[in-house]
């Protein structure tokens, strides 16, 4: 495979042809926030927060699933893609009920970690305080959607990692919610293999292990990238 | 099936035509005001005077002015009887005959009909949709018998690039270089998609082709299909066009039974089918990403581009996709040249739009009319103005995705670039009038509802985003909001437009930036006294200066 030169930043980068501007930048230690893409399963391109500058490209374009190009010049950091990121993350915080201080992520939460890093001190927009439930219908895990952002990484890891297929979208706009099989209780579900890599996979506090408490709950998403590497490329000592 | 059997079918069918021809609307606008009764009155009628030898009862597709429906045309003499009921049959008959009759008469010769241009529409209102016959009696199916025969696919993607052609669906790109792109990309597999999920509120101008030609369709599809070498096409239609999916139904049986769909169409080795998929009520999946999505069987939620379906489309196959009304043009643009299309319309857009005519105007329907018509000339000639002399105030454009155009700029003439300047766009053809009663920032508002409730919720700038500008925008209208929830609700018109994964998203904030460019006085007025009061006084005092 060929590799290409682009410029990220001002600074050139090499990478292997076909690989992301995601890929790219983490090869060269640049940092891209990102919340709904995960090592080991296809990108959605959905939170946006990825977004980076090309020039020549009018659009902004989401470096999750953008392929590099030769010469391509990209810029990461802006003042307008900081102001779009915090802007995004301030309606995740408004859109449901997100309260860390009572989360079993709180201080491992992916969520809390980009507005910690990104300046997100308050938040202008009117929260919506929807009603949501949670589903604690499954022995280990449980399902809390009004900490969910709809990042669809359990979705993804369900239906390619694990195969199962349990896990989907149901609803639109801003009522889409997660489902099991056919929008069943959790626990009712007959495919699910009660692997947990949804719960892995989470990046707040919307998945959890049952009985974890405020800020207890921890996990390794390197875990699912290590299943997979080692099941496509036969790697498995890191 | 040969061209001579084509020609034979063509020849009977215009031989078997009788000296007079009552031709009576069975588009959904006029069969929602009984037509289908009209029709069958007409036919009992005919029955009763004995007059079946000399007097031929034709349903056929739009005959344009929806809102004077039940509309029936008579031929010869190009008569037009309009809000025709049952019980008007038998008179109606009887004047064939050189009774008189106190039927409403219309007018053909009012400008609503004298300055359309119909191509797309040639056939709407004059042949009968379910009667492949009919279509081929009107030069159907010719067109693909010359494209077999006598181009190869690079001389056919020439032609339509010749002729200027740019998709219909809204966004204007030129339709041959997005043939020639599928027809390069290498691929064993290739595919036609036409979306017919025509979603915007007040248009219809999808449906009313589908309903009056569908053949036009499925020969452009062909068409296109030797064109960038697919073998089988999808037309995507939505559920709520009962109507049209089932003339779609017949056209593919007809055409199917007789050869002009299927393998080795003419005795040629061009291999083509056609089946319909049936959308299940999300506007999202007019967005073509969605839409590929939704026929391979999955949620119908966009993805970003590239790849573009014209590299990786269905089931990661190159795609064609068009829009029904840029396929209805594609026979016509064979049959009668590049040229003589390329001499229609404006510089950059070429040969005719079909608008769906709605809201406060006098003449609701369809029109076609040549790219450069002006919007004066669309809305007060030939839609008559607004009902009861009551001043237009903007003409909306392009749905959810465009914006309102204001009153003084009506002299525009309609073509891509003139309506993009403005803040609107072309859009698909719905055209909404609004006059002097309307209050732009509930127009704002209901449009930014509709994007909100279809939104596919993938993306967060479109799923949250469009939810917050609606609370916002609601709360303008109650008089409640302040001068920091428009300069927020503008902020997050930047953010959701620049930041989107699809174009619903990319424009759902047209409607409110349009209105408050032209109309920001109306926002300013509606801000609460308060604290911010005071701010929201100072910009009027400046704007109105």
């Amino acid at each position: 495979m060929a590799a290409k030169t682009l410029n990220i930043n001002g600074k050139q980068v090499s990478a292997d042809e076909g690989a992301t501007i995601l890929e790219a930048a983490i090869e060269a230690g640049i940092k891209i926030p990102t919340l709904c893409h995960l090592d080991g399963v296809y990108d959605a391109g959905a939170c946006r927060l990825c977004l980076v500058e090309v020039t020549g490209v009018n659009k902004l374009l989401s470096a999750c699933t953008t392929r590099i190009a030769e010469g391509m010049e990209v810029h990461t950091d802006t003042e307008q893609l900081r102001k779009y990121r915090r802007m995004t993350l301030e309606l995740l915080f408004a859109e449901r009920n997100h309260t860390c201080s009572a989360c079993v992520s709180n201080g491992h939460c992916e969520l809390q970690a980009l507005a910690w890093q990104n300046g997100m001190d308050h938040v202008r927009y009117d929260y919506c305080f929807p009603r949501w439930s949670v589903d604690a219908s499954h022995p280990r895990y449980g399902l809390d959607h009004n900490r969910c952002i709809l990042c669809t990484r359990c979705v993804r890891v369900c239906w390619h990692i694990e195969g199962a297929g349990t896990k989907n979208v149901a609803g639109r706009g801003a009522k889409s919610f997660i489902i099991d099989d056919l929008a069943q209780p959790w626990g009712d579900s007959e495919t699910c293999t009660s692997c947990g890599k949804c719960v892995i996979a989470c990046p707040t506090g919307a998945l959890f292990t049952r009985g974890s408490t405020v800020a207890e709950m921890e996990r390794d998403p390197s875990k699912l990238a290590f299943i997979v590497n080692a099941r496509e490329r036969k790697q498995w000592v890191v | 099936m040969v061209i001579e059997d084509l020609v034979e079918i063509a020849e009977k069918e215009r031989a078997g035509g009788k000296k007079t021809i009552i031709r009576c609307c069975m588009a959904a606008s006029c069969m929602s005001s009984r037509s289908e009764a009209v029709k069958a009155g007409l036919e009992k009628a005919v029955k009763d005077a004995g007059l079946s030898d000399q007097v031929e009862v034709r349903g056929v597709g739009c005959m344009r002015l929806c809102c004077q429906g039940p509309l029936v045309g008579v031929e010869p003499g190009n008569i037009l009887y309009q809000k025709v009921e049952p019980e008007d049959a038998a008179s109606l008959v009887a004047s064939t005959q050189g009774a008189p009759t106190d039927v409403e008469r219309g007018d053909p010769e009012q400008p609503f009909f004298k300055k359309q241009l119909s191509i797309v529409l040639s056939n709407s209102g004059v042949v009968d949709p379910e009667r492949i016959e009919s279509y081929i009696g009107a030069d159907g199916y010719k067109a693909l018998h010359s494209v077999l025969f006598e181009m190869t696919p690079k001389e056919l993607i020439d032609h339509i690039i010749a002729s200027g052609l740019r998709g219909r669906g809204g966004a204007g790109y030129p339709t041959g270089l997005k043939w020639a792109t599928v027809a390069k990309t290498p691929s064993a597999q290739k595919y036609v998609v036409c979306n017919g999920d025509e979603g915007d509120p007040g248009a219809f101008m999808d449906r009313s082709v589908l309903e009056s030609d569908p053949h036009s369709v499925l020969e452009g599809m062909a068409i296109a299909g030797y064109a960038v070498g697919a073998n089988q096409g999808f037309i995507y239609v939505r559920a709520e066009y009962p109507l049209a999916i089932k003339r779609l139904q017949i056209a593919i049986r007809q055409a199917r039974q007789i050869g002009l769909i299927g393998s080795g169409i003419f005795e040629s080795p061009f291999h083509f089918t056609v089946d319909i998929r049936i959308g299940a009520g999300a506007y999202v999946c007019g967005e073509e990403t969605a839409l590929m999505a939704s026929i391979e069987g999955k949620r119908g939620t966009p993805r970003p581009r590239p790849p573009f379906p014209a590299e990786s489309g269905l089931w990661n196959s190159p795609t064609l996709i068009n829009n029904v009304e840029t396929f209805a043009n594609i026979a016509p643009i064979v049959r009668k040249g590049a040229d003589w299309y390329a001499s229609i319309g404006t510089a950059k857009s070429k040969g005719t739009k079909v608008f769906a005519l709605a809201g406060k105007i006098e003449n609701t329907g369809l029109i076609e009319v040549p790219m450069g018509t002006t919007l004066r000339q669309i809305v007060e000639e030939m839609g008559g103005g607004a009902p009861g002399g009551a001043s237009i105030k903007a003409v909306q454009t392009g749905g959810p995705s465009g914006g309102c155009i204001p009153a003084n700029e009506l002299d525009t003439p309609v073509d891509y670039e003139s309506l993009t300047r403005l803040g609107s766009i072309m859009g698909s053809g719905g055209m909404i009038v609004m006059d002097e009663s309307t209050r732009m920032p509930e127009v704002a508002r209901y449009f930014m509802e509709f994007c909100m409730d279809e939104s596919c919720g993938k993306c967060i700038p479109c799923r949250a985003g469009t939810a917050q500008m609606h609370h916002l925008l609601d709360r303008i209208v109650k008089r409640q909001g302040t001068a920091r929830d428009l300069a927020t609700l503008e902020e997050l018109c930047d953010m959701v437009a620049r930041t989107s994964l699809c174009g619903l998203g990319q424009n759902a904030p047209n409607p409110v930036r349009s209105t408050l460019r032209y109309f920001r006085n109306e926002y300013l007025a509606l801000l609460a006294p308060g604290s911010n009061g005071q701010l929201a006084r100072e910009e009027q005092t400046a704007n109105s200066h």
